[in-house]
C-alpha cells in the first residue's frame, strides 16, 4: 500500500489494530489509559513510556487492540525506542495510526507526523491538549489541517476525555476505509530526488507490496547500517542482490556529498522541517501576549541560580513533612484496630480449642506482622506516593534534572540520571524500568546500578519511625519537623553517593565518554488533583495491602518458626542472631536486625516489623500499638541513638529488593551486573556503617 | 541578520540566532536534526541552570535544555534584537 489514496472495503473481520504513536510529552498515554481504561503510568516528562503496552477498546460493536508505542522525535531512529516505534509502524502493519501532538508545539510534532504520513495513509491526527494551546492564546485551524494533509484530524484534551469518542470515531472510518485518504507527497530538492531515482528502481523489484519503495530508498540514503540491516530483514533479497544494492546506496550518498556538501540526513530532515513549518504557517495563529508567561515564570524560580536548588529541598522537605504530620493520625487509628482484632483472634482460638502452635504461628505470627505493616508502614506509604504523583504531574522532574545535571555530568553520568534516581523515590523497580530512555548503555548500566541508593517508599516509613523516635526533637511540631529535616538529610546523603558511586563505575567498572543530552522541558500542567491523587492513593494502598499479604505474611511465619523451634539449646532465630552478633557490632547494629534485613529481602517494608517481631520473640511478649512502646522496646534491646543512625545509614545504602534485582536482571539480561547490583550497596553500606560506629564509640559517644 | 556565527552555548541569555551549521555527527546530528535544529532555525536562550550549565533553549516551540559540550558544536548567526 503506498501513500496515496486508500479505499478498502469495510472493517477487518478481527480486532482492529491501532498503532499509537507521537513525539514523547504528548500525553499518548494518557490518552491510552483514557481510551482503554487502563492504568498505565503517565507522568509529565518526556519519555515515559518505554514499553509496548497494549489495551483494547470497544467501539459500536468492534473491537480495537490499541498498541502505546514509545514516544519519538522521528522515525529516522537515533535510539531503541524510536526504533521499535518505526519498525511497529512500518512492519508491524497496524490497520490505523493515530499520531498523538502536542497542540502547543505543532510545528515541532510535524516533523513525525510527515514522516509517518510517507509510509501509510491510514492515519488519524491526534492534536492533544488544546485545553493548555487555548489557555496560551495559540489558535489552531483543525479543520484547514485537515484538508492540507489529507487525514482526519481531531482536537481531544485527554485528561478531561474531551474528544475521545471523535477520535474512535474517525479510528473506525479510517480503518474501514471510508474516507479518501490523500496525504501530501513530500518532494525534496533535485539533487535528493535524483539520488532517489539511482537506488528506487532495484528497491522497487525487492521491496515488498505493502512498502512504498520511495520511502526505502529515502531511508536507506539515510539511514545508515542499523537501517539496512534491519530493512534487509524485510527485502527478498539474494545475497547478490543485497551487495548490489547496498553499492548503489553508497553511490547515491556519495553523490550527494558532492553535490550539495550536506549529508542525506541534513537535507531530507531540512525539507521535511520546511514543509512542516510552511503547513503550521498556514494553521496556527498566535494571539497577542501569548501566554507561556507562567511556564517562564515558574522556571524563573524553579530554576534559577539562588533560588533553584534550596527550593528543590525545601519541596522535598515539606512532602516529607506532610507524610510524617499525616500519617500519625491514620498510623494510630489503624494501630488501635487491628490489635483490637487481635484481641479477639487469640480469644477465638482458644475457644475453638486450637493448639497453642497454631495460634501462636497464625496469630503472633503472620498476623502481627500484617497487623504492624498496615498500621505503621501504609499509611506513610499511602501518602507520600500520591504526593510524589502530584510533583510528577506538575512537570516538576525534568526541573530537577535541569537543576542537577551539572554534578551527574561531572559524575561521569547522564543527565537523565537524575529522573530515573527521581523516579526511585517512588520505587526502585519503577526507577531501573526508567532507565530506559537512557540510551547509551554504558551511562544506563550506572543509573541502574546506583538507583537504590535514593530511598524507595518502602524504606520510608523505616526513616520516619527510626527518625521520629530517636532523633525528633521532644514533641509536638519540633518532632515532626526534626524528623522531616533528618529524612532529608539522609536523602541528600543518598544523592551525593549516588553521584560517588556512579563517578567512581565511570572510572572503573564503566568507563566511557558521556553522551549527548537533550532534555526537553515541558510546559507546566495543572495536576489533576481530585482524580490523580485519589487514584494513586488508592492503587498504593491496594498494592501495599496486597504485598503485606503476600511478602509480609509468610515472613512472618519464618520469623515465628525461627523464634519457636530449638536447635540445641537455643531457637533458631536467637542462634542465628548470637551468630550474625560479632558482625552487627561491628556496623553499630545487632544480630537481630542483620536477620531482619536480610528475610527482608523481598520488600523493604517488612525489615521494622520483622525487627519488632524478632524482639518481642526472644524476649517478654509486649502489646505494641504505639511507637512509644516501640521506643520502650528498642531501649530495652539495647538500641541507642548510634543504632538508630547505623540502621538508617544501612537502609539507605543495602542490596535492592527482590523487585528491583528482578527487574535489573530483565532489563540486562546479565547476572553478573544483577550480581553487582546486589553487592555495591551492600558493600558500601557495610562499609559506611563501619565507619560512623567505630568514629562514634572511639569519641566515646554513644 | 547578525555577524560571524557563534557557538550557541555563547547566545546570551534572551538572544536570538539562527542555526548556521552542526559540528556534531552521527547519533548525536541525528537526535538534533530531529528536536528541529534545521539550517537557518530560530533558536531562543532563555535559562540558564543554577550552574551555568545546561541553558534551556526555545526550539520550534518547545523547550529543551542542552549542556554546553554539545551547545558548543552548533553554530549560530545571532540576529539583533531577540
Amino acid at each position: 500500500m503506498s501513500s496515496s489514496d486508500s479505499r478498502e472495503g469495510a472493517l477487518p473481520g478481527g480486532p482492529v489494530m491501532v498503532a499509537l504513536a507521537g513525539n514523547p510529552n504528548t500525553g499518548k498515554s494518557t490518552l491510552f489509559n483514557g481510551l482503554t481504561g487502563m492504568k498505565q503510568h503517565t507522568g509529565n516528562w518526556a519519555g515515559k513510556t518505554v514499553a509496548h503496552a497494549r489495551g483494547r477498546y470497544r467501539y459500536r460493536g468492534k473491537d480495537y487492540i490499541l498498541v502505546d508505542l514509545p514516544g519519538s522525535y522521528s522515525l529516522l531512529a537515533s535510539s531503541a525506542e524510536e526504533e521499535v516505534a518505526r519498525d511497529f509502524i512500518c512492519f508491524g502493519q497496524p490497520h490505523v495510526t493515530v499520531v498523538v501532538t502536542d497542540a502547543t508545539c505543532l510545528e515541532r510534532n510535524l516533523n513525525l507526523v510527515l514522516q509517518i504520513l510517507e509510509i501509510t495513509a491510514r492515519v488519524v491526527l491526534c492534536v492533544n491538549l488544546i485545553d493548555e494551546a487555548e489557555r496560551k492564546g495559540i489558535g489552531l485551524d483543525l479543520p484547514e489541517l485537515s484538508r492540507t494533509l489529507g487525514v482526519p484530524v481531531v482536537g481531544t484534551d485527554a485528561r478531561k476525555g474531551r474528544g475521545l469518542g471523535q477520535l474512535q470515531e474517525a479510528v473506525r472510518r479510517v480503518a474501514g476505509g471510508e474516507l479518501a485518504l490523500k496525504p501530501p507527497i513530500l518532494t525534496y530538492s533535485q539533487p535528493v530526488e535524483k539520488a532517489v531515482a539511482m537506488i528506487e528502481p532495484a528497491v522497487q523489484e525487492l521491496a515488498p507490496d505493502y512498502l512504498s519503495s520511495r520511502w526505502v530508498s529515502l531511508r536507506m540514503l539515510d539511514g545508515g547500517e542499523k537501517f539496512n540491516r534491519s530493512i534487509s530483514k524485510f527485502l527478498n533479497a539474494a545475497p547478490a542482490q543485497s551487495e548490489a544494492l547496498a553499492g548503489k546506496v553508497a553511490a547515491a550518498s556519495g553523490f550527494l556529498e558532492e553535490k550539495s556538501g550536506k549529508s542525506a540526513s541534513d537535507l531530507i530532515v531540512s525539507a521535511i522541517f520546511a514543509r512542516a513549518e510552511s503547513i503550521a504557517g498556514e494553521v496556527i495563529t498566535i494571539s497577542p501576549g501569548r501566554a507561556d508567561g507562567w511556564d517562564r515564570r515558574l522556571d524563573r524560580i524553579f530554576t534559577s541560580r539562588r533560588l533553584g536548588i534550596p527550593v528543590m529541598l525545601a519541596l522535598l522537605g515539606l512532602i516529607f513533612w506532610i507524610t510524617i504530620t499525616g500519617a500519625n493520625y491514620p498510623s494510630e487509628l489503624l494501630a488501635t484496630a487491628l490489635f483490637w482484632v487481635e484481641g479477639h483472634l487469640q480469644a477465638l482460638f482458644k475457644a475453638v480449642g486450637a493448639p497453642a502452635w497454631l495460634e501462636g504461628l497464625l496469630v503472633n505470627g503472620v498476623y502481627r506482622t500484617l497487623a504492624w505493616v498496615v498500621s505503621v508502614m501504609l499509611p506513610p506509604m499511602a501518602i507520600f506516593f500520591p504526593l510524589f504523583t502530584f510533583l510528577e504531574d506538575l512537570g516538576y522532574l525534568p526541573r530537577v534534572a535541569f537543576n542537577l545535571d551539572s554534578f551527574f555530568r561531572r559524575a561521569g553520568a547522564h543527565g537523565k540520571q537524575a529522573l530515573t534516581m527521581c523516579m526511585g523515590f517512588g520505587c526502585n523497580a519503577a526507577g531501573v524500568i526508567a532507565c530506559r530512555i537512557i540510551d547509551s548503555p554504558r551511562e544506563r548500566l550506572i543509573a541502574m546500578l546506583t538507583n537504590n541508593f535514593v530511598p524507595c517508599n518502602g524504606r520510608f516509613p523505616l526513616l520516619i519511625v527510626l527518625a521520629s523516635i530517636f532523633l525528633g526533637y521532644r514533641g509536638g511540631i519540633f518532632r515532626s519537623l526534626s524528623a522531616a529535616a533528618v529524612i532529608l538529610l539522609v536523602v541528600v546523603l543518598g544523592v551525593m553517593i549516588t553521584l560517588l558511586v556512579s563517578k567512581i563505575l565511570s572510572r572503573t567498572l564503566l568507563k566511557g565518554l558521556p553522551s549527548t543530552f537533550a532534555l526537553e522541558l515541558p510546559p507546566y500542567r495543572r495536576p489533576q488533583l481530585g482524580r490523580i491523587l485519589l487514584r494513586s492513593f488508592i492503587d498504593r494502598t491496594l498494592f501495599v495491602l496486597g504485598r503485606a499479604v503476600i511478602v509480609a505474611a509468610p515472613a512472618g511465619l519464618v520469623i515465628w518458626l525461627m523464634a519457636n523451634v530449638k536447635i540445641g539449646a537455643f531457637s533458631a532465630l536467637e542462634g542465628s542472631a548470637r551468630f550474625l552478633e560479632p558482625f552487627g557490632a561491628l556496623l553499630g547494629m545487632d544480630g537481630y536486625i542483620i536477620i531482619s534485613f536480610l528475610l527482608g529481602l523481598p520488600a523493604n517494608e517488612i525489615v521494622i516489623p520483622l525487627m519488632i517481631m524478632s524482639y518481642l520473640a526472644s524476649g517478654s511478649l509486649l502489646d505494641l500499638g504505639s511507637l512509644g512502646q516501640l521506643q520502650a522496646l528498642l531501649l530495652d534491646n539495647g538500641w541507642t541513638w548510634l543504632t538508630a543512625i547505623c540502621v538508617i545509614l544501612f537502609s539507605l545504602n543495602h542490596f535492592p529488593c527482590g523487585t528491583t534485582l528482578l527487574t535489573i536482571y530483565r532489563e540486562t539480561r546479565n547476572f553478573g551486573w544483577t550480581a553487582a547490583a546486589f553487592l555495591i550497596p551492600t558493600l558500601t553500606g557495610v562499609l559506611i556503617c563501619f565507619i560512623v560506629a567505630t568514629t562514634a564509640r572511639l569519641l566515646g559517644l554513644p | 541578520m547578525g555577524d560571524e556565527p557563534i557557538p550557541l552555548h555563547r547566545l546570551p541569555v534572551g538572544c536570538c540566532g539562527r542555526v548556521f551549521e552542526m559540528r556534531i555527527n552521527d547519533a548525536a546530528r541525528r537526535r538534533m536534526l530531529d528536536l528541529g535544529l534545521t539550517f537557518n532555525t530560530e533558536v531562543v536562550a532563555l535559562q540558564q541552570s543554577p550552574s551555568g550549565d545546561p541553558t534551556a533553549y526555545f526550539i520550534r516551540g518547545a523547550v529543551i535544555a542542552l549542556r554546553s559540550q554539545d551547545a558548543s558544536q552548533i553554530l549560530i548567526t545571532p540576529v539583533k534584537s531577540g
